[in-house]
């Protein structure tokens, strides 16, 4: 058959297509329970790590059985609404639900006596999406962990956020001020001043990533008032 | 038939892996596959999982590509490349996610990149499609290493005077919040270039390794 004619063209693009299709959908289809349990188990792992747990990624189901007590969904009123399981709310699509639709996850620790309160967390950075979860202390205001990661922020200046260094700044910060107003924690450019409760330093170079975090800390952390103010 | 009994290392054969590291390196002498080379050197790590991840699709899709060479019609030719690259580009990313999950989160956005990497297309169009498998092999291992060789090099010098660190490791020192609290050669005084964490200083670092390949290499310089 001629290369050059219409037909041939035709033929070769749908069969090429169709090959390539169905190649790509059978290895998407087979390896779709992996992924998704390599993405459940970095969830718990990162829930756990924020109460100071430390799990390899294989150990992290088992260490988060052991360790989260109750996994609530929360109203807007502070309320738990029992019908939603908290581990399966996917934040990037909830985020977009008005305040009142949304369901926001908690999950309460136990650790040593202790109960604790960690909070997911997701936003948006300077390339794409950001998110990361917040413990606080049996207070409900002192942060005792925090984790945050990433998708695509620049290697080396915002794709610091997931880094200890980071992350460990906003151990001991509280996120109400002492009249019991909600002030949030944030990070700042040039340096939050020693003593500072409510403050961390800002990534240089990170400008956008850091107000990312910024706002989705204050923006998430905010729906939760009612309940941490209440219980 | 004369190229079927050719030895499977003849002279010609090795200069197609040789090639691309000097002479006809596809970043420094073709000035192809810029972008990834400024937006994936700022640390040593992911330059290396890109050079790999490169040398993969590059094999591979050079290889599909001669194979169907004689059968692709050759008005949708280029379409036909783009859907092998972003396959096995795809391919690659589900693997990845499926059984290194960390390696692919140290990817991440990097790896549909390689996608619109004007290496992998300009030698598909310019190799893959004229030659046999095993010399369209060699090519693509050549060029991706030639690509890696200058990716590594330019991310050694970013994150070496960067962040002072290589592979993510502090080798100059521990920068303290003083200069008391600091070690090495921080201790001196030493600051970090954070210059050299900008997509500039990629294109200028590419641009001083030119000049000194061109001063070695008298074959390249043009009158």
């Amino acid at each position: 058959m001629d290369r050059n004619s219409n037909a041939y063209t035709f033929i070769f693009a749908i069969v090429m297509v169709i090959i390539v299709a169905a190649g790509l959908a059978f290895t998407a289809t087979t390896l779709k329970p992996i992924q998704a349990e390599n993405v459940k188990k970095e969830k718990m792992q990162s829930i756990i790590s924020t109460i100071g747990v430390e799990a390899s990624r294989d150990e992290s189901p088992a260490k988060f059985k052991e360790f989260i007590k109750q996994q609530l969904s929360l109203k807007a009123d502070g309320t738990v609404d029992e019908s939603v399981d908290a581990f399966t709310i996917d934040l990037s699509k909830e985020i977009k639900k008005s305040n009142d639709q949304q369901r926001y996850p908690v999950y309460v620790a136990e650790k040593e006596g202790k109960t604790f309160y960690v909070i997911p967390l997701h936003g948006a950075g300077l390339w794409d999406a950001i998110w990361g979860y917040i413990a606080l202390d049996s207070d409900k205001n002192t942060i005792i962990g925090a984790s945050f990661d990433h998708k695509g922020e620049t290697p080396g200046l915002g794709a610091d956020i997931n880094q200890s260094w980071y992350e460990d700044q906003y151990i001991g910060k509280t996120i109400f001020n002492e009249g019991g107003d909600f002030v949030s924690v944030k990070a700042i450019k040039g340096g939050a001043p020693v003593g500072d409760k409510h403050g961390v330093d800002a990534i240089s170079g990170g400008t956008i990533t850091s107000d990312g975090v910024n706002n989705m800390v204050e923006e998430r952390l905010k729906n939760y008032i009612p309940y941490l103010k209440n219980n | 038939m004369a190229e079927e009994r050719e030895a499977l290392f003849s002279k010609k054969n090795r200069a197609l892996l040789t090639d691309p590291l000097n002479d006809n390196n596809p970043i420094t002498v073709q000035v192809l596959g810029i972008c990834s080379a400024l937006a994936i050197t700022v640390q040593l790590k992911p330059a290396i999982v890109m050079s790999i991840a490169v040398l993969f699709v590059l094999v591979f899709s050079n290889l599909i590509v001669s194979l169907l060479r004689n059968m692709i019609p050759t008005r949708i030719r280029i379409i036909v490349q783009l859907l092998v690259v972003a396959s096995l580009v795809i391919l690659v990313d589900q693997v990845l996610k499926a059984y290194a999950y960390d390696v692919s989160k140290e990817l991440s956005v990097f790896v549909g990149l390689i996608i619109t990497n004007c290496i992998i297309m300009g030698r598909l169009e310019a190799f893959a499609l004229a030659n046999g498998p095993w010399k369209s092999i060699l090519d693509g291992i050549g060029n991706a290493a030639g690509y890696g060789l200058i990716l590594i090099a330019v991310a050694f010098f970013r994150e070496l005077l960067g962040s002072g660190k290589l592979m993510g490791y502090e080798i100059l020192g521990h920068k303290g919040k003083t200069i008391a609290e600091s070690t090495g050669l921080y201790q001196l005084g030493y600051e970090n270039n954070g210059f050299m964490l900008l997509s500039p200083m990629a294109l200028i670092t590419v641009g001083i390794i030119i000049w000194f390949q061109r001063s070695k290499n008298r074959k390249l310089i043009e009158n």
